[in-house]
């Protein structure tokens, strides 16, 4: 299969030619968060006040790694299920969030959210740690440090593969790939 | 009588922590190679490759295989001749845990239920005690992650509801988790016992040996059933479909009461961190 090279951030463009279950590169500048940084962001947002990032055209990746070694960029660094962050995510995208790295299925809400405001949502393979940190190639906190592991840091990436789940379109890998396979076990 | 130390306890555990963390166990291993010569579906294929490259990549490098290293679950088997000294068994395995953690780099990740704020390293242990006969002490560990025990469920069926019942509960659990708790998983079921105990059985079920057969006919005919069911959903590996949702079905059964008929799922991810030590 045909893979495709994105760089990070993203453009509306970059976004419109993605459609579920294309395999995808991603390489450039992107940012973690999971549970308490959103909930922290959300609220930055609620209150009028400035994001510790600027937030257009981002990616955000799911992810609390595990704290690195010396002489380590990074620990293992694999995806977090996205559905926990589903309440506040709508709000991210409205002002601009533009991609989502995380593992499992997303909220109606969201789903709307993206088609609306133009988003995608990547799969990333849940439980790869080790793997996956081989293509971050610096991190750095810049926010809430106290919360350790779920700080929010800024990565540089170099090939992170993905799968589109959730395009603009309304399209959903979960379903499709339910579909082609269900029954097929039997016999075998 | 015999005598082991806290300090030796602890020890154990700790190296036990980091190990199972870094380390596959060799049954899960073969598991996941037999799903990726059998899986049909491509993107299916792919996952299943790329998990077993991060398995080598993790032994490779000595790194955790995932960023979540789980709370520390613990069943503990101790001998009735056997006497803990220094610290008692509770405070050993928690210095352990909490050493492990520390040392190995993993990730913490208890935290107060209201405030989310985190304890800072990984206690407290949720430890389930036997005694048994003998001077030995057996310690089995996992490193539970937070994703497959989200997916889990437990329900009091009725009597009436009977096998048929469980088997559907099961199923339609597996269904509704989806791709949540990375699949393909080891589906974990207690049957009996009352509330807690069948989610207690349940999760001891996950040790059980990937691929062996249930000593129990009947239980292992119904694990044959619920296995082709759950793979008939079609959710695959990472929900990108495929027809491994599932590597393993394990029961335990215990008796329960006459009015009740208990019933727990609880899921292992694909890659189920565990392991034990005897001392």
């Amino acid at each position: 299969m045909n893979i495709k090279k994105l760089s990070a951030p993203l453009t509306d463009d970059t976004i419109l030619s993605l459609r579920t279950g294309d395999e995808v590169s991603i390489s450039g500048t992107i940012y973690t968060a999971r549970d308490q940084a959103h909930f922290r962001l959300v609220k930055l947002i609620e209150e009028n006040k400035p994001l510790p990032f600027d937030i257009q055209g981002q990616i955000i990746y799911y992810v609390g790694p595990t704290p690195e070694k010396p002489g380590e960029v990074i620990g293992s660094a694999g995806p977090t299920t996205s559905y926990r962050m589903d309440a506040y995510t709508p709000t991210l995208i409205k002002l601009g969030l533009k991609g989502m790295i995380g593992k499992g299925k997303r909220s109606i809400e969201v789903r709307e959210a993206m088609q609306k405001y133009k988003a995608v949502y990547f799969g990333a393979i849940g439980g790869a740690g080790a793997l996956i940190s081989k293509t971050i190639k610096d991190a750095k906190v810049i926010a809430y440090e106290d919360l350790l592991s779920e700080a929010v840091r800024k990565l540089l990436v170099e090939d992170f593969r993905v799968v589109v789940i959730n395009d603009a379109y309304g399209g959903d890998l979960y379903e499709d790939g339910k579909k082609q396979y269900e029954n097929k076990y039997i016999n075998r | 009588m015999r005598f082991i130390t806290s300090e030796l306890i602890s020890n154990a555990v700790k190296n036990l922590i980091i190990s199972s963390s870094i380390n596959l166990p060799e049954d899960t291993r073969k598991s996941l190679k037999l799903a990726l010569e059998k899986e049909i579906s491509e993107s299916g294929k792919t996952v299943l490759s790329q998990i077993l490259l991060n398995a080598d990549i993790a032994e490779l490098e000595n790194k955790p295989l995932c960023q979540d290293t789980g709370l520390a679950v613990f069943f503990v088997e101790i001998g009735a001749d056997v006497t803990v000294k220094g610290k008692n068994l509770t405070d050993a395995i928690n210095e352990g845990t909490r050493a492990g953690y520390s040392e190995g780099f993993l990730r913490k990740s208890t935290c107060d239920p209201f405030t989310r704020k985190n304890i800072g390293d990984n206690t407290p242990a949720i430890i389930h005690y036997d005694v048994t006969d003998g001077d030995k002490l057996k310690i089995m560990y996992s490193a539970k992650g937070g994703g497959s025990e989200n997916m889990s469920k437990i329900k009091m069926l009725r009597p009436s509801d009977g096998k048929d019942g469980i088997i559907n509960f099961v199923v339609e659990t597996m269904r509704e988790a989806g791709p949540n708790p990375c699949p393909p998983n080891i589906v974990g079921i207690g049957i009996g016992g009352n509330f807690e105990r069948s989610a207690i059985l349940a999760k001891k079920s996950l040790f059980r040996e990937l691929g062996s057969r249930n000593d129990d006919d009947e239980l292992n005919e119904m694990e044959r059933i619920i296995f082709e069911k759950v793979n008939n959903i079609g959710t695959g590996p990472m929900g990108f479909g495929g027809i491994y949702t599932a590597i393993g079905v394990h029961i335990i059964k215990e008796p329960c009461h006459i009015a009740s008929l208990p019933v727990a799922v609880n899921l292992g991810c694909h890659s189920y961190k565990h392991g034990e030590a005897v001392i």
